[in-house]
């Protein structure tokens, strides 16, 4: 902790034992963090190859790079790819799995052999589902929608989807495990309204991984069992429903979202105050506001299946649901802005990525508000509006959220600094790469380009260019880190054991944390965004 | 330790309430079906073998009486005794899936397996197949679920042996009676919801 303690290379997590079997057997949470962030790393390199495809694809309007199978085949590997081995673990299993018990003041999470079955169970689901892209891929879409799925495609189904069952399980053990350590190890005086938003975020998503995960892995298996041993559970022929498949299926996917996009917003919580040197404006709103997310959540799944064949009754009723559950996301919205109001705004990196978060997911949130309108969803649904918008929440959102989560509690995870003017660079050439990217598919969709094919007429192939150039900008945007990260990890000046000044028990242990956390029983007396008592004690 | 056996249980009640939505998803199906289908599902579900299933019903809520004995064995320091009850609640596991193959192989005899050679005589015949797969799905699963039961009960079985137990620490045992006692509950569902529709007056 102290600066005698730094010269004489205290021991950390990173320096205990250095072997590879250490890693791969480790039970300690902050290892096996850094092990998610190098396996969901992999995911999205891949996931953003098969993006790029597409986009050189679409650069022409003619389909002369890929064939429209192979097209087909190259979005559903970029969507499984991203959703299930990117988007869904990047925050809970890295950030989470790597600050959650240091926040609590907690020597580890509450099943530390669970947390490391959770990272094999995972690497098992990733190897099967990706043999089975390498073995020829899935046309299907990462939707899997029957009657196509069970036996109108020829691809590897089966293999991507039980691959896909694999892989929900290290999803709902770690919900599990982050649910049961919330409860039970927190320090004492941490009460849960002195819990970091991150944490409540983090608990809201465990609610929904635990609650929805089993629905989609129910009902992965009733296609799997439909597509080989002939059970007839969607069959129209029999008198099944298709359309009942979409049900259960949106009624995890949906919620899934939030499993994406409500950690990181717990991170911009933290990253919010810290910056602002201010308490967040309306605590108990914005945590609320999470568990209302994950409640809610639940309610609206029908909103992807309006023009399926469902009632106009039951539309109505999940339209209806499906503005009411923007309202919490406006209040975190409301409240970060508010706390950024007389804050002392201060600009390094981490705050840069907020703000791009801001920007990309106010769009994000308020085109929900146009496909959640039953009308006009009824002009864009399948378009490429509906692809523009949920990018932006997904890789505007989360993916932005997620970086500045990670540029904030870098220092801590590897006790290193970055180069500010490298990180602030990046953000930008996200921000600018990405609207170059998404918004032009707004345009794209309202004049009526349908998503999921591989030619388009040439009018629109403008907005096209545009796009494909974005995408080269969000390229660049995206590889930076990974470079001057990486430099900082060996080469990076010494953090010390708080360069932000922040608040919060991570940050009262050293950088790197000492092998179990800390070195004594940290006791918490205060809430969580305490910044004004601080600056006294500073000064 | 305590405070370790309060997590584990906390965990295992919320690895139940995955088990729920899991198997709520087949729940689901069902109702709709069953709702849209009435009369396939009449004739479907007097297919099933009511004695047989019957007799299982009692048999697992049985074996869940056995298992709450070892439990309490266990937590008041009588290793023989809960090793016993263990295997009582084990040979009445078995026993449910014995009868529940002959079940299955009646069907198979019968030619009352979904897919191409799928044959039945009755009105609603392809609605019919539907129940059966529902039928199939559910309680293969749940069979499935016994399976993996029998084998956290094996293992359990022998850390009691070897003397893990005491009143001291138990958790294991407790855990794994919440899952067995979870597994009878979905049969306790199964058995109504599959055996028992429009029965009044066709007794078989
Ligand atoms: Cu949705």
């Amino acid at each position: 902790m102290s600066t005698t303690a730094a010269a004489a290379s205290p021991v950390t997590y990173l320096n205990e034992k250095t072997t590879v079997a250490s890693w791969l057997l480790t039970k300690d949470h902050k290892r096996i963090g850094l092990m998610y962030m190098l396996t969901v790393t992999l995911a999205f390199v891949v996931g953003a190859v098969f993006a790029g495809l597409i986009r050189l694809e679409l650069a022409t309007p003619a389909g002369d790079l890929l064939s429209s199978d192979t097209y087909n085949r190259v979005f559903t590997a970029h969507g499984v790819a991203m959703v299930f081995f990117v988007l869904i673990p990047v925050v809970p299993a890295v950030l989470g799995n790597f600050v959650l018990p240091l926040m609590l003041g907690a020597k580890d999470v509450a099943f530390p052999k669970l947390n490391l079955l959770s990272w094999y169970v995972f690497i098992l689901g990733m190897t099967v589902t990706f043999s089975a892209i390498v073995m020829g891929g899935v046309d299907t879409g990462w939707t899997f929608y029957p009657p196509f799925s069970t036996e109108g495609s020829d691809s590897n189904v089966m293999l991507a989807g039980v691959g896909i069952f694999i892989t929900g399980f290290s999803s709902i053990l770690t919900g599990l495990n982050f649910m049961v350590t919330i409860h039970r190890m927190r320090a004492p005086g941490l009460t849960w309204f002195r819990l970091p938003l991150f944490v409540w975020a983090l608990y809201a998503t465990s609610l929904i991984q635990v609650l929805g995960t089993p629905v989609v892995a129910i009902t992965v298996l009733m296609v799997a069992l439909e597509r080989f041993a002939h059970l007839g559970f969607f069959d129209p022929r029999l008198g099944g429903d298709p359309v009942l498949f979409q049900h259960l299926f949106w009624f995890y996917s949906h919620p899934a979202v939030y499993i994406m996009i409500l950690p990181p917003m717990g991170a911009i919580s933290e990253v919010i105050a810290c910056f602002s040197r201010k308490n967040i404006f309306g605590y108990s709103f914005v945590a609320f506001s999470s568990m209302a997310i994950a409640v809610f959540g639940f309610l609206v799944w029908a909103h992807h299946i309006f023009v399926a064949g469902i009632s106009p009754y039951s539309a109505m009723v999940f339209s209806f649901l499906t503005y009411a559950v923007a309202v919490p996301s406006a209040v975190k919205t409301f409240n970060w802005t508010a706390t950024l109001y007389r804050g002392a705004i201060w600009m390094r990196a981490p705050m840069i990525w907020v703000f791009g978060f801001l920007g990309l997911f106010l769009v994000g949130g308020l085109t929900g508000l146009f496909t959640a309108s039953l009308g006009i969803d009824i002009h864009i649904h399948d378009t490429y509006f509906v692809v523009a918008h949920f990018h932006y929440i997904m890789v505007g959102g989360a993916i932005m959220g997620y970086f500045a989560g990670l540029h904030f509690w870098w220092p801590k995870m590897t006790g290193r600094m970055y180069n500010d003017t490298a990180a602030k660079t990046s953000a930008v050439l996200v921000f600018v790469g990405f609207n170059l990217t998404f918004f032009p598919q707004f345009i794209l969709g309202y004049l009526g380009m349908p998503r999921r094919y591989h030619m388009y007429p040439p009018e629109f192939q403008v907005l096209n260019v545009m796009s494909t150039g974005g995408a080269a900008i969000l390229a660049v945007g995206y590889l930076l880190p990974m470079i001057y990260l990486t430099y900082s990890f060996f080469k990076g000046e010494q953090a010390g054991s708080n360069p932000w000044m922040a608040t919060g028990l991570e940050w009262t242990t050293q950088s790197p944390p000492l092998p179990h956390n800390f070195a004594d029983q940290p006791v918490v007396t205060e809430g969580a965004y305490e910044y004004s008592k601080r600056e006294m004690k500073v000064a | 330790m305590a405070q370790q056996a309060e997590a584990s249980t906390l965990g295992m009640w919320i690895f139940l309430v995955t088990e729920v939505m899991f198997f709520g998803g087949l729940f689901t199906a069902y109702l709709i079906y069953r709702i849209w289908y009435p009369e396939a599902w009449a004739e479907g579900s007097r297919e099933l073998d009511i004695q047989l299933g019957a007799f299982n019903t009692a048999v697992l809520i049985g074996s869940s009486l056995t298992m709450a004995l070892a439990v309490r064995a266990a937590q008041t320091n009588k290793q023989r005794a809960t090793v016993g009850w263990l295997i009582s609640t084990m040979v009445l596991g078995l026993v449910f899936l014995v009868v529940k193959f002959f079940e299955y192989k009646h069907k198979y005899d019968l030619g009352h397996i979904p897919g191409p050679n799928f044959h039945f005589e009755g009105v609603h015949a392809s609605q019919v197949e539907i129940f059966l797969s529902l039928y199939f799905a559910m309680t293969g699963l749940h069979a499935l679920h016994m399976l993996i039961g029998f084998g956290i009960m094996t293992a359990i079985t022998i850390m009691a042996v070897r003397g893990r137990f005491s009143s001291e620490w138990s958790t294991p045992v407790e855990l794994a009676g919440l899952y067995w006692h979870f597994v009878d509950i979905v049969w306790i569902f199964l058995f109504p919801l599959l055996y028992l529709v429009d029965r009044a007056g066709h007794f078989a």
